[in-house]
């Protein structure tokens, strides 16, 4: 007992003696006051679940999920061996599911990683700069907000053709425009800061202000804004699938399944119901975590 | 004669840490007379400004045996019961008017909305009053400035029309916090005597938080001294400059004076037996 | 020998109808180890000469000469080896999410000098922080300790000059004379320049030996310390502040 709690006196230090001290006394700090949270940990508790469950789907699925078998097709709740029942084709809707959230998961982490980066990259560079290339590059977000989203995301995949890899990429080419607001936003604010003015004087170049001084600055709010738009992401992944135009079939997309089951919506309604149920439970966990982080991470609280 | 009787007031805020104590147990009656609360940030003067207003928000609590306000025990109110003391009886005065001021309204406006709140009167009276209090605040042409947005002021107007607003209803008490701080040195002495006029001449009890010992040493009838939470020592603000205790001591050695040149200021040397040693009581 | 001369200096902000003409035709020149003194009111433009002089605003007119260096549109590295700035505002002038060893490291990398962890533990001795401080962030520094963070990174790359933007006007009484103390030790020590602005005319009365009283964005008078002291302000206004500021 002696001994966790020293580490604990240890990590909420405010004399760190390393740099590392440092990083994790802080790192803690926010872990503590995210954990203060009931709600943001039940959602980060729901993510961290879906993660081992695609993990850990081929141990967890109780069937083949591209199994088909006709002669037990649209097979009730609660049915012998079949928990969520079975699709149109005989498949088992539990196991699909379990595959499904690997390519939820796809999805959200690729657009996570280029719509965000791509607006960070604008943003700052756009508000640090200022002048003519603000204006070019703000133009250009503003033709891309100036779309609707899903439409945009359609056009592009009906060109590019139908497939996972097209859809995230449709859906971060229209995700990226309000990160790059947020970030010149924010960078507009840091620029005229005491501080940025100092590191000028140092010497130091836009590149360096840039990279080292305001994205740090900025990244928190960007990831919140992630967290909190994540929902949307998947719900606009499963929108393509729905509309056919995202994953392809027989892939156990979610979207793509509740489009399948639409058809029989009226009698059996368990099989677009399930995978509905896991879309808006992964979302309202992202929304969940992104509000609890907001709390944590936002530069405006922190400085106390 | 006793206006407002304070006893054993503590502020605490809950941290990770544990519980921060902002006031610890500061005791102190206000009569019709200028009280200066003077201390370093952190000493906890605007804390007990706030609270005596009950202005401290959640997660903060505040605790205290009385806070008397003739004869009422402001600690029993409602809350509901508390918005008619604020503006009414008691009054405050911040340190910034940008902040303290409406940006969307006219100042006439929101003088005269703060007087009707508290008054049953028409707008042609409550515009007379407003145009009068301008007035008492030495502003010139105060129907122009009733029309004016608050941004088209500068800092020392912007300070005189918020102590013309908080005075319109005649309160029994002026509370200031750092009221000048933000201002120029020129501008803050002609601010102060406005103030310092009308509440002398309302027969009003004034406390007046600041960080500067000279400006309280000039502008009030008695001082207290706080440190870590307490009072450290009370004497007449006329008297500052003889104060005994060491902290006020080393506060008044520590500012550079033009008429005594030395090439090191002192430096305080703090002692934890200040912040042990108990609340002196600011009673009179 | 004079270090910083400032020639007819105009400041101006915006163009056309909002042109706003924040210094008009300042001049005045600092020796080289004097602490010279701009006093004023908020708005009369002196903070604006020190933002001139550094480069943070480059729409300006006249000559400024460092070191005997006339200085062009542009600022060159070795210009920002020569003349260092202290903000007024300790809360905004650190990065929230950099340590001091940060803070202090990157400002000796840029500078290109080598051996950054000795000199990081140096710097913080000289200012009186001591190596307690360093892995801090400034959320865990009080007012006065992160002035010191930010005295000792204009000291990094050995300046001569050191700008003083109101550095104590944030914080109380008691860290101001600490401050003001340590700025007139390193003075001492290190042979420096400073050219201070403040509203305050004790502490400018304290820290230099001549100063320059402004309004409107102009300079109406140059003078000595002594001079203020003995009450022998010529100009109006500096008498007002006078009076203003010592009370009566």
């Amino acid at each position: 007992m002696s001994e966790t709690q020293t580490l604990r006196a240890w990590l909420l230090t405010d004399a760190p003696t390393s740099r590392r001290h440092a990083k994790l006394a802080s790192l803690y700090k926010g872990w503590l006051s995210l954990r203060s949270n009931s709600m943001a940990m039940f959602g980060l508790a729901i993510l961290i679940i879906l993660g081992l469950i695609a993990a850990a789907a081929p141990l967890l699925a109780p069937h083949d999920p591209f199994f088909q078998d006709l002669g037990n097709r649209l097979g009730p709740l609660g049915a012998e061996d079949h928990v969520l029942g079975t699709d149109s084709l005989g498949r088992d809707i539990l196991s699909r599911l379990i595959y499904g959230s690997r390519i939820t998961l796809y999805i959200v982490t690729l657009v996570a990683l280029i719509a965000p980066i791509a607006g960070l990259l604008v943003g700052t560079v756009s508000g640090y700069a200022g002048g003519w290339i603000d204006m070019i590059l703000m133009r250009i977000t503003d033709i891309f907000l100036a779309f609707p989203r899903l439409v945009l995301a359609l056009a592009f995949v009906a060109a590019l053709g139908a497939g996972i890899e097209n859809a995230v990429l449709a859906i971060s080419l229209t995700a990226w425009p309000p990160y790059a607001r947020i970030a010149r936003a924010e960078t507009l604010t840091i620029r005229s800061s005491d501080f940025i003015s100092a590191i000028r004087l140092q010497g130091a170049g836009p590149l360096r202000i840039i990279t080292k001084h305001i994205w740090p600055l900025c990244i928190s709010s960007l990831i919140v804004r992630v967290t909190l738009d994540m929902a949307g992401i998947i719900l606009a992944a499963a929108g393509l699938g729905f509309l056919g135009l995202g994953a392809q079939p027989p892939s156990p997309e979610w979207g793509a399944m509740i489009s399948e089951g639409r058809r029989f919506i009226l009698d059996y309604w368990w099989v677009a119901t399930m995978p509905g149920l896991a879309i808006f439970t992964v979302s309202l966990a992202f929304n969940l975590l992104g509000d609890g982080l907001r709390d944590v991470l936002d530069p405006k609280d922190s400085g106390q | 004669m006793t206006l407002l009787d304070v006893e054993n007031l503590w502020v605490k805020f809950p941290t990770r840490q544990g519980i921060f104590d902002a006031v610890r147990g500061v005791s102190f009656t206000l009569g019709r007379e200028r009280l200066g609360i003077v201390g370093e940030s952190g000493s906890g003067k605007s804390m007990t400004g706030r609270a005596i207003l009950r202005l401290i928000r959640p997660p903060g609590i505040v605790t205290a045996d009385h806070i008397t306000l003739e004869g009422q025990d402001l600690m029993t109110l409602s809350e509901r019961d508390m918005r008619d003391v604020r503006g009414q009886k008691i009054s405050m005065v911040m340190q910034d008017p940008k902040f303290s001021l409406n940006p969307v309204m006219t100042i006439g406006d929101q003088i005269i909305e703060a007087y009707r709140l508290h008054s049953k009167s028409t707008k042609a009276q409550a515009y007379d009053k407003a145009i009068a209090m301008l007035e008492a605040v030495a502003i010139r042409d105060a129907a122009r400035v009733m029309r004016a947005y608050p941004h088209e002021m500068s800092g020392g107007m912007g300070q005189r029309i918020m102590i013309a607003m908080m005075l319109i209803p005649n309160p029994k008490i002026l509370i200031a916090d750092e009221p000048t701080s933000a201002l120029d040195v020129s501008v803050q002495r002609q601010v102060l005597s406005i103030m310092d006029k009308l509440v002398t001449e309302r027969g009003m009890g004034l406390i007046f938080i600041s960080h500067d010992l000279n400006l309280v040493s000039e502008f009030c009838d008695r001082v207290l001294i706080m440190y870590a939470g307490r009072i450290v020592e009370v004497c007449d603000a006329a008297n500052l400059h003889e104060a005994q205790h060491p902290y006020t001591r080393g506060l008044l050695n520590s500012l550079p004076r033009l008429d005594a040149p030395r090439k090191r200021l002192e430096v305080l040397k703090r002692d934890p037996a200040w912040s042990e040693a108990p609340s002196v009581g600011g009673r009179q | 020998m004079t270090e910083l001369t400032i020639d007819n200096l105009n400041v101006w902000f915006g163009h056309g109808r909002d042109r706003v003409d924040a210094v008009k035709g300042a001049t005045f020149s600092v020796e080289k180890g004097e602490s010279f003194g701009l006093v004023g009111e908020s708005g009369s433009g002196k903070s604006t000469i020190l933002r001139a002089i550094t480069g943070l605003v480059s729409t300006w007119s006249g000559q400024i000469t460092v070191a005997g260096k006339p200085l062009g549109p542009k600022r060159d590295r070795a210009f920002y080896k020569t003349v260092q700035m202290v903000f007024q505002d300790p809360y905004a002038s650190l990065h929230p999410r950099h340590s001091v060893d940060q803070v202090l490291g990157e400002t000796l990398y840029l500078h290109g000098l080598g051996d950054i962890d000795k000199r990081v533990s140096k710097l913080l001795d000289d200012v009186g922080l001591g190596g307690k401080f360093r892995f801090r962030y400034p959320h865990q520094l009080s007012g006065g300790q992160r002035q010191r963070v930010a005295i000792a990174r204009a000291l990094a790359g050995e300046p001569e000059v050191l700008l003083l933007d109101e550095p104590t006007s944030a914080l109380d009484v008691s860290v101001q004379a600490e401050i003001l103390n340590l700025l007139t030790d390193l003075r001492e020590d290190r042979g420096l320049t400073y050219l201070m602005v403040s509203h305050d005319l004790a502490v400018v009365g304290h820290m230099c030996e001549r100063l320059a009283v402004m309004k409107g964005g102009e300079i109406v008078e140059v003078m000595s310390a002594d001079a203020l002291r003995h009450n022998q302000a010529t100009h109006p206004y500096s008498q007002a502040l006078l009076q203003a500021s010592i009370g009566g």
